[in-house]
């Protein structure tokens, strides 16, 4: 990757109406960078995203491209473009006018508006779609022509708000492999907002977990999801099961009223963590060679796994496995010191990693549709 | 069940319409007997035609209509947009509901509310002609401002509140984004605004009563003074006239309502035409070479 | 995980919001709010320009104008719902094509001058006037309309009918028809339908649609005139003489003012019927 440091937001505070919603977010964004704001609604990623488009000031803090200070830039003037939430295509404009739009203002002479304007159609697979109404178009349709319109200006950076929200599953997985080319091949910097962890991880180079105005964590996908910093970042990234521990020694960790050997060593003796184990790492064994041993509450098949959810000592455990067990049998359970994970205490211990409220349902209800700001 | 509710709604529309169709019938009458029809004939309306007050007033009520319809949308369009921008829900709806006054109350209530201000100011000006062509326009621009705001105004709410940030992420500065982009979008609602303060205004009876003066008549005026007289067809000759130009208005605004689709027709005719423009330079510029 | 609900990001109005909303914010207070100042003022004064209640007092001469104005325009708008939301009903079943035709022809004769319609109104009916040449033609007895009380409030009937029909209409089309289908397997036939389900959910399309009639029929002058044939005197036609003359300016004021809270009153009383924000349709 490389290291050119593009973008740098230092101590950006920003809130409405005394409600705080970015509290002294610090992020440098590097050239050519694939990199996304994941977190649930009203974390502050949007608002995050507005700041660097120009269409939000911070109360507090610097925006710098280029280690130029950009605060009162107005966005006509950023070298960004954005692909915002529902696309913000011009109706009254068909689709060759709105992808033509920046350059028009630019007075491009009309011969390199047709062409650059082809090439981009070609690019987003819209070859052909020059005269149709941009609301006649499907969602997909829709979300290449906004950004063919955004990328005809050769932004140095690309916002994408929530780009795929309004698609459904199999248009949205094909989208995501098509931005990530279109990415690799432009070599522009993404900036990409999502509260979707699957997308975030799956397309960007860096992910920046955020919540509660602040950034949680920033690391590769891999980095993310394999060593979490607290509880938020182990919860809000896939499935964890997260029990309060003590650390004994370097190595060695205490959770469960049992003794575990783990890998990870710097913390105090005696120093009260959180542990991650992870559904897909827990063996399920027979109770006599089960390092913990549990009652089976609950089991739902997932197609190429079973989903059982085990009681042991009064804390839900969630197990992926794959051979199939049946409800109220007593079982063992065995965790290798690699697939333990220990965190540090933070303000998220606690609120997470209990599944005995756990329903698929209950979760997708909570899941929100768009960022907040819509209203 | 349905052929009743059918016959229902025919029979209510009959009513409706029976009075007009026997005035435009009677107004080309040969007598001026209003009950009998005796025989076809356009005296009335040559009758009509002769009359210079007639052509006065028409010119009048259209001078009045344009002027206030079109007062009232430039005053009407940049109060929607104000309103959209302002933050303040108590400013907003305050100046809603007092724009609304004039469509809530009686006409008569507006009409001699402007008309004891007018005099009011008249009098301490010293002017003879307290009501004139002034008076009746600001009575006008004020009944038509509602209506203008009540078809603009939505028309900045269903717009997703993201284009003008687009239009400015692409480049545009605030004034060229309301232009190019806002403007547009809006211009449906624009436009019938306009249609129908224009309406209104032609139409408008008691509002106008109060308001006017000796030298300034205007057509419903004129219609009122005549009925006051002696019945004689060449009303009905008028109301004809007014009933097809009204009518044409109508199938006029109707049309217009496909307007949305006609934007994006026109823009893509424009774009078409650049590219074949664009094309056959090129051909030259190759023949040249 | 909880997710907290935020309220939507506020933003502070531009100093541009107020500049273009100022010409209309002055025509406002201008053009609209000082009229009506004027209205009070000259209520409560006499011709000199002194404070007085004579003109209020005065008022109760007009008394039986009041009564009979504020009773027939209730009457008016009584007959306008019983005739009015039938028909909003009945054409709400039809295709949309066919409701969209229908409510064009309904509002057209709205678009023809007032005076125009009562005057063609008032020929049919009048004593020798087509509908009695009509009846003689068939060789029945003429009939005395013109100057009747049931005359004027046709008039108003026929001439405020669709201000009732397209609000109402405009509800009971908009509704989800599935509440419909949900009475009707619930059990409903189609009455208890109509009185249990939909009749309530068109609250709001009723009461714009009360108020549209009401108000332009208490106030007017013109439809008395002509088909009351100048025996009926209503609050407009007293309205309109107390303007003849700058003498009774005052008086005039006062039963404007009067005219207005009586109107306020109605529309108070109305709008507590429903819970529904009484929206009004134009």
């Amino acid at each position: 990757m490389n290291q050119n440091i593009l973008i740098q937001l230092k101590n950006i505070s920003k809130s409405f109406d005394g409600e705080t919603i970015l509290d002294k977010i610090n992020l440098d964004i590097h050239d050519k960078e694939f990199i996304t704001f994941l977190g649930p609604s009203g974390c502050g990623k949007t608002t995050t995203l507005r700041i660097i488009g120009g269409f939000e000031t911070p109360d507090e803090g610097e925006v710098l491209f280029d280690g130029k200070l950009t605060n009162d830039i107005p966005a006509y003037q950023r070298p960004v473009n954005t692909v915002f939430q529902k696309y913000a295509l011009f109706p009254h404009l068909n689709v060759f006018e709105n992808i033509a739009f920046g350059l028009r203002l630019k007075h491009i002479p009309e011969k390199d508006i047709v062409r650059q304007v082809k090439d981009m159609l070609a690019m987003v697979n819209l070859k052909g779609f020059e005269h149709r109404k941009v609301t006649t178009l499907s969602g997909g349709q829709q979300q290449r022509v906004a950004i063919a319109r955004a990328l005809i200006n050769h932004p140095k950076v690309l916002l994408l708000d929530e780009p795929l929200g309004a698609l459904d599953l199999k248009l949205r997985k094909d989208m995501q492999v098509e931005l990530k080319n279109m990415q690799k091949r432009t070599g522009i910097t993404f900036i990409y907002v999502t509260h979707d962890q699957e997308e975030a991880l799956s397309m960007s180079d860096t992910v920046v977990v955020m919540s509660d105005g602040c950034i949680q964590q920033i690391g590769t996908p891999t980095d993310i999801y394999n060593e979490p910093v607290n509880a938020f970042v182990a919860d809000f990234i896939g499935e964890s099961n997260i029990l309060a521990g003590t650390m004994l020694e370097d190595y060695r960790a205490r959770f469960s009223g049992q003794n575990f050997d783990c890998l990870d060593s710097g913390f105090a003796k005696g120093e009260p963590v959180d542990i991650v184990v992870r559904p897909e790492d827990v063996d399920v064994v027979s109770p006599e060679k089960g390092m913990l041993k549990g009652t089976v509450t609950s089991v739902t098949f997932k197609g190429d796994y079973y989903e059982i959810i085990v009681d042991v000592c009064g804390f839900k455990w969630m197990i992926e496995t794959s051979d199939y067990v049946a409800p109220d049998a007593v079982i063992g359970l065995h965790i290798e010191p690699d697939a333990i994970h220990i965190m540090k205490k933070s303000v998220y211990s606690g609120r997470f990693g209990d599944y005995s409220s756990f329903s698929d349902e209950l979760d997708k209800l909570s899941e929100p549709e768009f960022e907040e700001g819509e209203e | 069940m349905k052929i009743l509710s059918k016959s229902y709604i025919a029979l209510i529309l009959a009513i409706m319409y029976i009075p007009i169709l026997v005035l435009m019938l009677f107004s080309f009458n040969s007598t001026n007997n209003t009950g009998v029809f005796t025989g076809f004939s356009f005296y009335w309306y040559q009758e009509l035609f002769r009359s210079a007050e007639t052509f006065t007033a028409l010119k009048n009520t259209l001078i009045l209509a344009i002027s206030s319809a079109v007062t009232a949308t430039l005053i009407g369009t940049a109060a929607s947009l104000g309103l959209h921008r302002m933050r303040s829900k108590f400013l907003r709806g305050t100046i809603t509901s007092l724009t609304n006054i004039p469509m809530m109350n009686p006409d008569i209530v507006t009409g001699i509310s402007m008309m004891l201000l007018f005099v009011f100011v008249g009098t301490r000006l010293g002017s003879t002609e307290k009501l004139n062509f002034w008076t009746l326009l600001i009575a006008h621009v004020t009944f038509n401002l509602p209506y203008v705001i009540l078809n603009v105004t939505p028309k900045f709410r269903q717009m997703d509140k993201h284009l003008p940030e687009a239009a400015q992420d692409l480049g545009c500065t605030p004034v060229q984004s309301f232009f190019k982009v806002e403007l547009p979008c809006i211009m449906p609602g624009i436009v019938t605004g306009f249609i129908m303060a224009f309406t209104l205004s032609l139409d408008d009876f008691v509002i106008s009563y109060f308001c006017s003066g000796s030298d300034f008549q205007t057509l419903p005026i004129l219609i009122y003074s005549m009925t006051k007289k002696e019945v004689k067809p060449d009303i009905y000759a008028l109301s004809t006239l007014m009933i097809i130009a009204i009518l044409a208005l109508l199938i006029l605004s109707n049309l217009s309502s496909g307007r949305d689709d006609g934007l994006a027709r026109l823009h893509s005719w424009r774009s078409r035409v650049r590219e074949k423009m664009q094309n056959r330079r090129e051909a030259k510029g190759g023949d040249a070479k | 995980m909880t997710v907290s609900k935020k309220p939507p990001a506020k933003r502070r109005s531009s100093p541009f919001a107020y500049v273009s909303a100022s010409p209309h914010i002055v025509w406002t207070v201008l053009f609209i709010v000082a009229p009506l100042l004027f209205v009070l003022y000259y209520a409560f004064t006499d011709a000199s320009g002194a404070f007085t209640f004579d003109n209020i007092l005065a008022l109760g001469d007009h008394t039986e104008t009041f009564t009979l104005s504020f009773s027939m325009s209730v009457v008016a708008t009584v007959l306008c719902l019983l005739i009015g939301y039938p028909l909003a009903y009945c054409i709400a079943k039809l295709s949309e094509r066919a409701q969209k035709i229908v409510m064009l022809l309904l509002m057209l004769p709205m678009w023809m001058n007032l005076l125009i319609r009562t005057y063609s109104m008032m020929a049919i009916l009048d004593d020798g006037g087509f509908l009695n040449n009509f009846l003689m033609m068939l060789g029945l007895e003429p009939m005395h309309i013109v100057g009747t009380a049931p005359a004027v409030v046709f008039g108003m009937v026929y001439n405020f009918l669709p201000y009732m029909v397209l609000p109402i209409h405009a509800t009971i089309s908009k509704m989800d028809k599935r509440y419909i289908e949900a009475a009707n397997d619930l059990g409903c036939n189609n009455v208890q339908t109509l009185f249990r389900v939909v009749l309530p959910l068109s609250a709001s399309g009723i009461i714009s649609g009360v108020t549209m009639v009401f108000v332009p029929s208490i106030s007017t002058f013109y439809i008395s005139q002509k088909l009351g044939g100048g025996t009926f005197d209503l609050i407009g036609d007293t309205i309109e003489r107390q303007f003849q003359n700058p003498i009774t300016y005052n008086v005039g004021a006062a039963i404007s003012l009067v005219m207005m809270i009586l109107i306020l009153i109605s529309m108070a009383i109305m709008n507590r019927f429903s819970d529904d924000e009484g929206t009004v349709i134009v």
